[in-house]
């Protein structure tokens, strides 16, 4: 039976710690190069993004439409970062509010239950699922029976992928807010819907909205949906229906005319897809920094 | 605890019989059903959403289900000018592309999630966090982009030239195959990009579920005297090994879906299969991605949808393994239910 | 105190929202229009900012990368004419065959023409709009422009791979003085379904068919090589990919400085790519003879300075038309090209189709598009 006094008194097997420091400290070593070589390489494409766009954003880039003559050095990006704007709009204002409705259905009412374990589930396979498939599917019930492209077959193709996103979030983040404060509202004798709309909501304000921010911000970046869906146009949208408008026909894009342009040969063109990769990085960036710094006790509420 | 279908309590001071009769009582009778019903059928959306997808998936690819039976996956070569749709090479350099970003993003995103639950300050720990989440947010075109302007020149005029000058160069795998087109747009070119994608993917899970370790057992190993790399070893990823094979799946899935940055890099080969990592290549998604549009023969409409439909049950298995993965570190950690 | 501070955040992040959405739709809805330009001819008063008037007139076309530059340029030159937006998308032959067989567009191109039997089966009518040339395109460090030769055979002998570094005896015997290093041959060619294939592979099939095994269509089993996505992607691909060889339409060559090589034609001369020797292989063309389909090739004519490897870009359109003012507007398009457009062609190096032709496409084609039975044209 040893004591404490014995094994204070035991001398230590110096070789066997000096090994298991060594060890420690190769181990810690690999840790930070590991983890300022991952930096380092998001950096690298960052930076190469801004060294080679930078150089193309001028006026020009964002007031004239795409260019088509190849022999010309004129045109710009704007009908196409527009386009963008649209189509995620759309997809937006279908999939956002559709999406919250349903994280609220599961964080409050379907809760454990086995409809909403499926039903989360469920949303969880279908926000890995490649974005390409999504696309093949808008073309077989949106583009192949009306018989055109359109913007809005590139909207629903996006609002596929944001509804999971924007359920699960919603749900993640209405599951934070304590049932205290669910119980004070309904104690006070607000119906069901206005405890969970105008207490919980607003008390999971940040967190929701930064949600919603990164779901639209994520979807903006995919090109491989709109490439059977929006195709692209050299053309500003003419309204919302005929074939230049939003409904009727192909809409300009910036993922695939950035797609198009940095496939192709022409330096020029070449030049205009780095300017709108970059206006994509500082978008997509920018907005993520954005929403956690305003919203930066989000997840917390 | 909120109870389900509690309705809600009167306000002090009101008889409890008369909110049947007030009118305040009659909307409010009205407004909770309606929304309940209105939030159940958004959160069914989603599985109808989904169903829809899948559905609409087999429909499509049943004329090839039915016509060209196993052979889509017995065929190496996918050549509709012969009547051949073959999935096997697209299957092929699918998997390949996914192996190398495996190999290259799992030990990187171990050591990195190590590195912030264990070695650094919570402050820079959350900085360096949100950078590397960062990543995750960049598209994949911007990927694909700088892949092709700076990784394949790099890869086809300095790594390839110099990687054949050594032994490795007759490691089977590395060893040039008959397709080997000097290497830049290739398998290996795809998987060290796709790697670069899934890092943060991974590196974010692992790091979640290194933090759930409780305090109390890592604390119980400092006091014994285990170093940092010990405890990490020998208790944090003993405890967290479940949640950390879920993010290699979750890793793997993304990897495996991914189009554009890979129908940039991988060669676009879609006849044979691929006998060393700088071979040229193809994967599903890439292959779709390329020759959906102009499929005019009805057999091939349907193959290409059958191979979305293969893509997709890959992906759904390994989104589901990873979620039962992760949920067994749940349990076990005492995480959240 | 700190809750209002949240709250104007919070304000201010929707406000900034709300402007650019504003900004986005005020944008859209102008279309980018300058004031008052309606219709008309205009002349552009900055270079490459052409007013574009408020009008619905889209035309959408979809098809081959062969003459994507030369469609695109008219495009861009005929919104000054007549105010009519088209919209042209290089997605490769295989695929504007598929659009238009699936009417997702109002026209489709290729360069892989259509037989009569699959134009009936479609109800497609198809007629050509020009003619250009399919050049070898080469990444050779010291090697100038025009300067590499090369023979059927040899074109074959890469592309199949029996001749797989650049320094083979066969490029060495037709090439003397020529530097030519030890290194592998990359081989380019297409992904998609290309009519610049098939005019390739015709050539191949024609010229050297003894080597040539792989037949000849718009998508092929090539034996080796990667693929690049477009003529627009198999230029990048051999600009990008040092010691490789691609085939291209002529102006991706001419308009990106790329290295041509020179090819040995059928009566054995070596010709350079130009507009005088694409126009000298399409002299010989029987287009009255290839009616009602006009399906032509022209790989390999004879002649003293003919491109061996010239070939027609094809449009095809829907017999049965749905709209009528839709296909009139279409229709009108193309007899501009046909009329107006040679000096846009000519620029980029390509061919125009001639006035007689024209007039056979407009006497015996265009007559069969029709709405309700009713020709669109005239």
């Amino acid at each position: 039976m040893s004591t404490a006094a014995d094994i204070r008194s035991a001398p230590p097997r110096r070789r066997s710690i000096a090994r298991r420091k060594a060890t420690d400290l190769v181990i810690k070593v690999l840790s930070w190069i590991g983890a300022w070589f991952g930096i380092a390489v998001m950096g690298f494409i960052v930076w190469e993004v801004v060294a080679r766009g930078a150089g193309a954003l001028n006026v020009a880039f964002f007031t004239q439409p795409t260019p088509q003559d190849v022999t010309s050095n004129a045109g710009g990006f704007a009908n196409a970062i527009v386009g963008t704007l649209a189509i995620t709009g759309v997809a937006a204002l279908i999939a956002i509010p559709t999406g919250f409705l349903g994280g609220v259905y599961l964080a409050e009412f379907g809760r454990n239950g086995r409809i909403a374990t499926a039903v989360r589930m469920i949303a969880n396979v279908v926000m890995g699922v490649p974005s390409i498939i999504v696309g093949v599917f808008a073309f077989a019930i949106i583009v192949k029976p009306l018989q055109h492209y359109s913007g809005f077959a590139g909207s629903v193709a996006l609002a596929f992928i944001m509804l999971p996103l924007m359920a699960r979030t919603t749900e993640d983040i209405l599951n934070l807010v304590p049932n205290e404060i669910r119980e004070s509202g309904l104690a006070m004798g607000a119906p069901r819907w206005k405890v969970t709309l105008g207490v919980i909501c607003k008390a999971a304000r940040g967190g929701l909205i930064t949600g919603a921010t990164l779901a639209i911000v994520r979807v903006a970046g995919e090109t491989a949906p709109l490439l059977f869906t929006a195709l692209s146009s050299p053309y500003w949208m003419t309204g919302l229906f005929g074939p230049g408008g939003f409904f009727g026909g192909p809409v300009a894009n910036l993922t695939k005319t950035i797609y198009d342009f940095s496939g192709s040969p022409y330096p020029h063109w070449q030049a205009l897809a780095w300017g709108g990769a970059l206006v994509i990085i500082i978008a997509v960036l920018g907005m993520n920094i954005l929403v956690r710094l305003l919203f930066q006790r989000g997840k917390e509420w | 605890m909120s109870t389900v279908g509690l309705d809600a309590p009167q306000s002090p001071g009101a008889p409890r019989g008369a909110a049947q009769a007030a009118p305040r009582g009659h909307r409010r009778r009205l407004g909770d059903p309606v929304f309940r019903v209105l939030a159940t059928a958004c959160g069914l959306a989603v599985a109808v959403a989904m169903f829809g997808l899948a559905g609409v998936l087999v429909y499509n690819s049943w004329p090839a289900i039915s016509g060209l039976g196993t052979s889509v996956l017995t065929t190496v070569a996918w050549s509709p000018v012969d009547h051949q749709y073959g999935a096997l090479a697209a299957l092929a350099g699918t998997f390949l592309s996914t192996l190398v970003a495996m190999v290259i993003a799992v030990p990187l995103a171990l050591v990195i999630a190590l590195l912030l639950v264990e070695l650094v300050h919570p402050a820079v720990a959350r900085v360096l966090g949100t950078a590397i989440e960062m990543l995750a947010a960049i598209p994949s075109i911007i990927f694909g982009m700088v892949g092709i302007f700076v990784i394949v020149p790099f890869v086809q005029d300095k790594l390839v030239p110099w990687l054949l000058t050594t032994p490795l160069a007759n490691v089977p795998g590395i060893k040039p195959g008959p397709q080997f087109q000097g290497g830049g747009v290739s398998i290996f070119t795809a998987g060290v990009v796709l790697a670069f994608m899934v890092l943060p993917y991974i590196t974010a899970v692992s790091r979640d579920v290194l933090k759930m370790v409780p305090q109390v057992t890592k604390e119980a190993g400092y006091g014994m005297g285990s170093t940092t790399w010990e405890v990490m070893h020998k208790i944090s990823l003993r405890y967290a090994n479940s949640g950390i094979v879920g993010a290699v799946f979750i890793g793997l899935g993304r990897a495996l879906g991914e189009t554009m940055a890979v129908a940039f890099l991988i060669g676009s080969l879609f006849t044979s299969l691929p006998q060393s990592l700088f071979d040229p290549g193809t994967s599903i998604a890439s292959l779709i991605a390329l020759t959906f549009s102009e499929a005019t023969d009805k057999i091939q409409v349907s193959a290409l949808i059958e191979l979305g439909l293969i893509l997709f049950l890959i992906t759904v298995v390994f989104q589901v393994l990873a979620q039962a993965w992760l949920r067994r570190v749940q349990r076990s950690t005492g995480g959240r239910a | 105190m700190k809750k209002s501070a949240r709250t104007w955040r919070l304000m201010l992040m929707v406000a900034a929202l709300l402007a650019i959405a504003a900004v986005a739709v005020a944008v859209a809805a102008c279309g980018g229009s300058s004031t008052g330009a309606a219709s008309g001819s205009s002349a552009p008063a900055i270079e490459g900012f052409t007013p574009v008037p408020m009008t619905a007139d889209t035309i959408l076309g979809a098809g081959a990368s062969f003459p994507a530059p030369l469609y695109m340029k008219w495009g861009s030159d005929y919104i000054g004419v007549a105010g009519v937006k088209l919209n042209y998308q290089s997605i490769g032959s295989g695929g504007g065959i598929s659009a238009i067989e699936a009417k997702t567009v109002d026209f489709g191109a290729s360069d892989a023409p259509l037989e009569q039997a699959e134009l009936e089966a479609n109800g497609l009518a198809q007629f050509p709009m020009v003619v250009g040339g399919v050049v070898l395109v080469v990444n050779l460090d010291g090697v100038a422009d025009g300067q590499l030769k090369l023979t059927p055979d040899l074109v074959a002998g890469i592309y199949m791979g029996a001749v797989t570094t650049w320094n083979d005896s066969a490029i060495a015997k037709v090439n003397p003085g020529v530097k030519l290093p030890s290194t592998k041959i990359n081989v380019v060619h297409r992904s998609d379904g290309s009519g610049t294939t098939w005019i390739l592979t015709h050539y191949l099939t024609d010229a050297a068919g003894s080597i040539w095994t792989a037949g000849a269509d718009k998508e092929i089993a090539w034996p080796l090589g990667v693929g690049g996505k477009g003529n627009e992607g198999v230029a990048a691909s051999v600009q990008q990919l040092s010691g490789s060889i691609g085939y291209v339409e002529y102006a991706y060559a001419k308009q990106t400085g790329m290295t041509t090589a020179q090819l040995q034609n059928k009566d054995g001369q070596w010709v350079k790519p130009s507009i005088a020797s694409f126009t000298a292989a399409a002299a010989n063309a029987d287009w009255k003879g290839s009616l009602p389909s006009m399906y032509m090739v022209l790989v390999n004519q004879p002649g003293a300075d003919t491109w061996p490897i010239t070939g027609a870009s094809f449009i095809l359109v829907q017999k049965d038309q749905a709209e009528a003012s839709r296909a009139k507007t279409t229709l009108t398009y193309f007899d501009w090209c046909f009329t107006s457009g040679a000096s846009a062609a000519t620029s980029l190096d390509y061919v125009p189709i001639p006035a007689n032709v024209y007039k056979l496409v407009e006497k015996q084609v265009w007559p069969t598009i029709t709405v309700s039975g009713t020709p669109v044209w005239p």
